[in-house]
Parts: structure tokens; C-alpha cells; sequence
């Protein structure tokens, strides 16, 4: 089986895996890192949101040759800085149901609040109308865009 | 849903001294059974099975319960910390197993908080008497003499103060207090405060561990090829080139199909899609959802069982407005975001699983008899999970988990794709709602006869023998506090083969979108305004119309609204709650954007305000996405629909902002979960009428 360099929240890993095997289960089963959800699969729900480089990117379905030589940032990685805003926002408001689809949520929101770059709002409630919550805690989402928005964070 | 036990007061003890009587379990020591001898670890007092407190000052509040979004996790030990008078942040919180010495632990029918309200708020406070008494002892005073804060008894006399984890020892020997005085609610410091969920950072920081998360030692994956129509089964298979892929190491027949055993999920689904099953496709093989909705249409002329009858349904008038109408809703499926899945490990004649379930004895007695064990042979863990709606109190993934392992002799994590989790059943069942009425020359309700027409969860799952009037689908159709002279109210089953089960507020999901809806035609018929023509028919000091004034006011009902917009409302009461709704929307053609939801709940004493908004919140999310979207269709036998594109759900974008209130009073305490989904899709219903004039009588939405 062919072996694959990725370079996945800062550290360096060795993945044997046949191509076509998608990153959500190779950084689920492989690496341990359950933090990245299975939930659609197609690429329709979000729940499996990944950094590539800093855009978010769905893992279910980027298979594993595509994701070499490129950083990829899991929500576990985003944690080692539980400072973020959007964690703070994410606490505050209380924002979280089951929590299930919010790894995808915060990772979608977080690669257009951190890539440097002007978004408008209409670009982030965009994006954010991508990802799935069968919780209905989208109202509160909003919030937490319109406070972090807001904060210019 | 089935009811979660109540305990009382009795059975509370009555647990108590069960366990006493020698029930050791490796997470509970009994109160009078002296200390285990634990070498250096801390001495542990435990006057309830809920609760444990250590010579270390570590107070553990067991929830035996299932955590699934709505926030019961924290609320559930907030009573208990409550009466007990200990630091809130100090609280540590350990998940049950399933086991029947905590009474009920089924997840549903808006259960929790009313079931331990009392049994939760007792065994802290028999507690916090115990360790007052044996620092009495201590201190050879009057218990009178003392009292309890934040883990400590402090004596009034000198101010002299003990910990509790001081006394965990003393207090394990006095005998368990009966009749302890619970505090008045004007002393509360926990319960009523906006407490923050105790497992909200580590489901954002992506540490949680959901059923699909769990990883135990030695662990295989697995993945289930089930039959494609409902009641079918496997005739033969081949296996062959399932064996040839990568990673694929077992292939076994367990008793809902085929499944896979492969070092990871990945090749585990490749395995399973690569099977060649040939299928029988049973009995229902060609059953469409055409048939069950001619089914239904079928017994539409019929009179139906009687659940309810006041004056005379046949009485006439000479100048009576008579109206009547055909309401529809389909199948829907729960869909969590984390698809049904379990762990589970089967050795040596024992089983253990690691179950996102909502009603945990009840896997651990279906999987019991599934394997043939005995239920004190089988362990279930019940893990965190990634919503459940009602999917999760029936135990198929479990049984098919541990089959699994039990066939291949491996622990193995089964995982259902998305597909198979669409495709799975246990729905929402559809139902058909026939309903007459009138109203008088002066704009009075007259006549009101409904007549539901739906399968029973209940007939179908438990006793076939079970009549219409014996059955739940009169839920949300009976009891409703209209006083309207002459009313019927009737019912009739009808079998179908596709499984369902209970849904997040079950058959009110669906009745009192037709009562809802009905109820705002006659108020059009009669030429009155929707929200008064309710209000003339409730009684003036209801709660139900209390929540219904209350959203009035809170949407400012009754402004004037431009063309293509305007506002519905809906009221529901069950679960011990009230609950009333305004939607405002905006059409433009067929386009519909739903601008505001005002929602107000009356639930009596709020443990947690923010938990109690959320719900709020949450159920006018979820039930929107069955007013506007969900669908199950049946085609030959099975479900065709197979992911979030063709069975989509709401989406951030199309979500309303939500005014979510509460009611301040001191009523008993009632659920949460379920009220706020009843009256979601009438508001939005009777707000396009208002908005448009077209009235919708068949879910999901359909503006063309």
C-alpha cells in the first residue's frame, strides 16, 4: 500500500492507505483525531470542515494523494488555541446543542475569520448556510457571527 | 413516548436500601456498608445512587440519563447541588451505565427534568441532612445548630466549620432520613440561574467523544448491508469480492443482513458496497407511498373510533357557516447529524457496548435477548450523541453491533453511512386529518369534529391487538381548551410495514398542524381576527392563554403589514408545558422567507433559562425543517430518499430569528423538548394564509 506525508496541526505523519482513501477517515481512524465528524459523506453537510492551507475544505471527500505537502488543520489543531474568539463567542452564547456538526461550523467560520482577508458578511453567512445542524442552532450562530462581526475578530 | 418513571419518594428509598442490602458496583458504595477498603484512594458516602461524595471533598453526581443536545447533563445535577449546598463548579459529573437501579433512564417524552425534579432535589438534600447531623454529632450540639455551605457545615454557635469530606464517614453511618425538607424556591442559588453546559468546551474543542468517537482496544469496524425494502431478507450472497478488497477481514450474516469487518471504516463501507446480496424483498416489496396514502384516503368517509364527544356534532343551525378539510403530513426521518452507530465487544458469554442510545436498558435487554444472554451478562455505556430526535430509544444499532461481534468474534465499532441511516426507518409515522366545523352568523365556533387517520408506534411495535381509542395518535387532538359546544373527536389505525417509531413530540407533530390550522379557518370563516377568535374560546385564566396573550404582545400582533407579508399563530400544551407561537413571513411569488418566530413557553419553575431557550429555539429549527422540507417517500417497499440532498433540512440561511420567552412562576416543572415543536408549523401555516390567502394543508410546504 502506498505511503502518504501529511503534515496535519503542526506535526508530521506517515499514512499507508490506498489513494482515493478520504482525509476524514484517514485523520478519524488513523490518527485518532475524532474531532473531524462523519456525518454525510458527499461533501453536503460540513460536518467534516478541515483547514487546507487555511480555506476550509470538506474531508469527506479530499482523498488522501490531494493532501500532501499542504498544512491541514483539524479542530483539534484550532483548539491548542481555546482563546480563540470564536470559542470564547461559541461559550458565551452558548451556541452548542448536541455539538455534533459544531467541529464544522466553527472550522467553516474560522478559516474567513483568520485567512486575513476582507469577507464580506454576505461571504460568511454563505458559507455558514453550508453546514448542517439538525439541532436548529443556526439562530444562535448567528449571533455569534453578528458578535464576532461586530468585535471586527 | 413512553414515560420515564417518577419516582417517588418511597422508591427512592426503596433504591437506597436495594443497594444497600449488598449491591456493589465498581462506581457506588452503598451508605451503609461501611468503606470499601481502597486502599489510600478517598472514603465514599453515597446516600443515592445518584450521588456519591468523597474524604477528598470530591462531590460526583451520577446522571443516569442520556445527554443529546438539550442540556440535561448540567440541569439534572443542578438539582442536586441545589438542595445539597455545594460549589457548583466543583461538581464532578459521571455517566451511568444502563441499569434498571436508577429507575428509568429512557431519554424522551420531554421526561428528564419532570422525573428527577423531586428524586434528584431529595437525595441532595438527604445528603446535606446527614452530613448536618454528623457534624452535629461531632460537635455533640443540635443539628438545629448548623447549617450547610458550599460543601461545608458551619455550627452557628462558634462558626466552627467542618468539610464535607470530612464527615463522608460519620455520615455513611447514621441511617438515611426520611421526609427531609426540600428548600424553598425563594432560597434557590442554582436552580433558575443561566448556567453554562458542562460539556459545551469539549464538543468545540472537538474532544468529545460521541458513539462514533469511541475507540477500545483490539477494535474492528463493521458496516451492514440491509435489505432495501422493509421486512425483506437476505436469499443468498457473494462475498467474494467484498474479501478481495484491502483491509477486508471477516464477512458475517447476522439477523438484519450482511455485514463487513475491516481494520477501518473506510474499507469497511468499500466491503459492504462491494457485496452481491441477492434479496427477498418480502412481502411489501412493491408497496409505494402512493398505496399508503390511499390507504389513508380509504377510511376518510369512515366515522373512526370516538376519543371525545361534547353537544351534538349533528345539531344544525339556520345561518351556520360550514367548513371542512383535508390535512396530510408523510414519513420523516429523525436524520441526527451522527448516524446511528454502536461498539461493541461480545466475550466470553458477555457483551459490552458503547451505546449512543437514549434508552439504554433497553438495548441492554434487547441485545440480552438477541444473544441469547442473560441482561446482568451485558454492559452498555451509554456515550454522548450527535442529536437523536426519538431515533435512539429503539435498540436495532445495538443488536445489530453486538450480532456482529458475537459472529465474528472481534470488538467491533459499527458504523452506519448516511444512507443507511435515511434508509433505516423507525419514522415519523404520516397521517391524514379530516376536519368539519362551523361557526355561527355572529362569528361563534359552533361545530367541531376531527377525525385522524394514522399508524400507531405503539400497536405496531408492542401489542398488534391495540384499538384506535386505546391508542397515542389521539395525541394532540383530545383535551384541547377550546370550549366549542359540539365536538367529536375520532380516530382511525392503519397498518403499514414501514417501521416507526417516536419522533421529537411524536403524533404532535402532526395533529395540532391540522387542529392548529383548522382552528385558523374557522376564525377566516367566522370574519374574525385569528388570535382573538382563540382567545374568545379559552378560558380568560388559562396558562395556554396566558403564553398565547404573551406572544401577541411580544410579536406586536395586529400592525399592519404590506402586501406579501404576514403573521400566524398557533398555540400547544403537553408535557406538563404551554406553548404559543407567532411566525411572520414575507412571500414574494412563490418565495418564502420566514422574517421572525415569537415563541413563549410556560414549562412552570425553569431550571435553566438558557437550556429552556435553546429548546425553544432548537424546536422551531427542527420543525421547520419538517414544515418546509421532509419527506420520506416509500418506493418498492423501502426508503427512496438517500442523503441531505435529496432529504434536506433547514439551513442557516433560512432560519428565523427566534424570540424565545419564558413564563416566570412556580408551577410544577414541565418539559421542554417537545411543546415548541407542535405549534411551529401551523404559526408558519396560518402566516402564509395571512400573507397570501393560499392555505396549506399537506407538509411539506409547497408554494407552487
Amino acid at each position: 500500500m502506498p505511503k502518504y506525508n501529511l503534515n496535519v496541526n503542526n506535526k508530521k505523519y506517515t499514512v499507508e492507505a490506498e489513494a482515493g482513501t478520504p482525509l476524514l477517515w484517514v485523520l478519524r481512524d488513523n490518527l485518532g483525531l475524532t474531532g473531524t465528524k462523519y456525518s454525510c459523506g458527499e461533501g453536503i453537510c460540513g460536518s467534516c470542515a478541515v483547514h487546507i492551507d487555511g480555506k476550509a475544505e470538506r474531508s469527506c471527500i479530499l482523498s488522501i494523494e490531494n493532501v500532501q505537502n499542504v498544512s491541514i488543520t483539524t479542530i483539534e489543531g484550532l483548539a491548542e488555541n481555546p482563546d480563540h474568539p470564536i470559542f470564547k463567542t461559541w461559550i458565551d452564547l452558548e451556541v452548542s446543542q448536541c455539538g455534533y456538526c459544531q467541529p464544522g461550523q466553527i472550522m467553516t467560520l474560522a478559516a474567513m475569520m483568520d485567512d486575513k482577508q476582507k469577507h464580506s458578511r454576505k461571504e460568511i453567512d454563505d458559507a455558514m448556510s453550508t453546514v448542517l445542524c439538525r439541532c436548529g442552532t443556526y439562530h444562535r450562530i448567528r449571533k455569534a457571527v453578528d458578535k464576532l462581526v461586530e468585535e471586527g475578530k | 413516548m413512553k414515560k420515564g418513571n417518577r419516582q417517588t419518594r418511597r422508591e427512592f428509598i426503596k433504591v437506597v436500601s436495594v443497594s444497600g442490602s449488598g449491591l456493589i458496583l465498581a462506581s457506588y458504595i452503598p451508605f451503609n456498608n461501611a468503606f470499601a477498603n481502597l486502599g489510600d484512594d478517598p472514603k465514599i458516602f453515597s446516600p443515592s445512587v445518584y450521588l456519591k461524595i468523597d474524604s477528598k471533598n470530591v462531590v460526583t453526581v451520577i446522571f443516569h440519563r442520556s445527554e443529546m443536545g438539550q442540556g440535561i447533563k448540567t440541569s439534572l445535577p443542578m438539582l442536586i447541588a441545589e438542595e445539597l449546598e455545594v460549589d457548583w463548579e466543583k461538581i464532578v459529573i459521571e455517566q451511568a451505565d444502563a441499569d434498571k437501579k436508577y429507575g428509568s433512564q429512557s431519554t424522551g417524552g420531554s421526561w428528564s427534568i419532570r422525573s428527577t425534579w423531586e428524586p434528584f432535589r431529595v437525595a441532595g438534600a438527604t445528603a446535606r441532612v446527614m452530613l448536618i447531623s454528623a457534624a452535629a454529632s461531632k460537635w455533640n450540639m443540635l443539628p438545629e445548630n448548623c447549617y450547610a455551605e458550599n460543601g461545608f457545615v458551619i455550627n452557628k454557635i462558634n462558626n466552627e466549620k467542618l468539610s464535607y469530606g470530612d464527615l463522608v464517614e460519620d455520615a455513611s453511618k447514621l441511617p438515611v432520613p426520611e421526609n427531609v425538607k426540600l428548600k424553598d424556591p425563594k432560597e434557590f442559588k442554582i436552580i433558575g440561574k443561566r448556567i453554562h453546559r458542562v460539556d459545551t468546551p469539549d464538543k468545540i474543542y472537538g474532544k468529545a467523544k460521541f458513539g462514533i468517537d469511541i475507540v477500545i482496544p483490539g477494535m474492528y469496524y463493521a458496516a451492514l448491508s440491509r435489505c432495501p425494502a422493509f421486512g425483506g431478507s437476505v436469499k443468498s450472497f457473494d462475498s467474494s469480492k467484498a474479501k478481495s478488497l484491502p483491509g477486508v477481514l471477516d464477512i458475517v450474516r447476522i439477523s438484519n443482513g450482511v455485514a463487513v469487518i475491516a481494520d477501518s471504516t473506510y474499507h469497511a463501507f468499500n466491503g459492504r458496497d462491494a457485496l452481491v446480496i441477492d434479496w427477498d424483498m418480502g412481502p411489501n416489496g412493491k408497496t409505494n407511498s402512493e398505496d399508503i396514502h390511499n390507504e389513508m384516503l380509504s377510511h376518510l368517509k369512515s366515522e373512526g373510533a370516538e376519543f371525545e364527544s361534547r353537544g351534538d356534532i349533528n345539531s344544525v343551525l339556520a345561518e351556520e357557516k360550514q367548513l371542512e378539510a383535508v390535512y396530510e403530513v408523510p414519513f420523516l426521518a429523525h436524520a441526527p447529524m451522527e448516524p446511528m452507530n454502536c461498539v461493541a465487544k461480545f466475550e466470553n458469554g458477555k457483551a459490552e457496548l458503547w451505546a449512543p442510545t437514549q434508552n439504554a436498558q433497553n438495548a441492554k435487554s434487547e441485545v440480552a435477548k438477541a444473544l441469547g444472554l442473560d441482561e446482568n451478562d451485558v454492559t452498555v455505556h451509554i456515550t454522548l450523541m450527535g442529536g437523536a430526535f426519538g431515533r435512539r430509544l429503539v435498540s436495532d444499532f445495538a443488536v445489530e453491533a453486538a450480532e456482529i461481534s458475537k459472529a465474528s468474534g472481534r470488538p467491533i465499532k459499527l458504523t452506519w453511512t448516511r444512507s443507511e441511516d435515511m434508509k433505516g426507518g423507525y419514522y415519523r409515522p404520516p397521517s391524514m386529518n379530516s376536519l368539519k366545523g362551523s361557526v355561527t352568523k355572529e362569528g361563534k365556533p359552533f361545530k367541531f369534529s376531527h377525525h385522524v387517520i394514522a399508524p400507531s408506534i405503539s400497536q405496531m411495535r408492542f401489542n398488534k391487538d391495540l384499538t384506535a381509542e386505546k391508542s397515542e395518535i389521539k395525541e394532540g387532538t383530545v383535551n384541547l381548551e377550546y370550549q366549542i359546544p359540539n365536538l367529536r373527536i375520532t380516530g382511525t389505525l392503519i397498518p403499514t410495514h414501514v417501521p416507526i417509531s417516536w419522533f421529537r413530540a411524536v403524533y404532535n407533530t402532526q395533529n395540532p398542524f391540522a387542529v392548529e390550522s383548522f382552528i385558523d379557518e374557522m376564525a377566516h370563516a367566522a370574519g374574525k381576527d385569528t388570535y382573538q377568535f382563540r382567545r374568545d374560546m379559552l378560558p380568560a385564566d388559562s396558562r395556554l392563554t396566558n403564553v398565547m396573550n404573551v406572544a401577541a404582545e411580544k410579536s406586536g400582533w395586529g400592525k399592519k403589514h404590506s402586501s406579501g407579508k404576514g403573521m400566524g399563530i398557533a398555540i400547544s400544551a403537553g408535557y406538563g408545558s404551554y406553548c404559543a407561537q407567532v411566525a411572520e413571513v414575507t412571500v414574494t411569488g412563490n418565495k418564502l422567507k420566514i422574517d421572525r418566530y415569537t415563541a413563549v413557553i410556560d414549562c412552570g419553575v425553569v431550571v435553566n433559562p438558557d437550556s429552556v431557550e435553546a429548546q425553544l429555539e432548537g424546536a422551531v429549527g427542527f420543525a421547520l425543517s419538517a414544515a418546509l422540507k421532509g419527506a420520506i417517500t416509500i418506493q418498492n417497499g423501502g426508503t427512496r430518499e438517500s442523503n441531505f440532498d435529496d432529504y434536506s433540512i433547514l439551513t442557516y440561511d433560512e432560519m428565523p430569528v427566534v424570540d424565545a420567552h419564558y413564563i416566570i412562576n412556580d408551577f410544577k416543572v414541565g418539559g421542554v423538548g417537545e411543546v415548541g415543536i407542535a405549534a411551529c408549523a401551523p404559526a408558519l401555516c396560518n402566516a402564509i394564509f395571512a400573507a397570501t390567502g393560499k392555505r396549506i394543508r399537506r407538509l411539506p410546504i409547497d408554494l407552487s
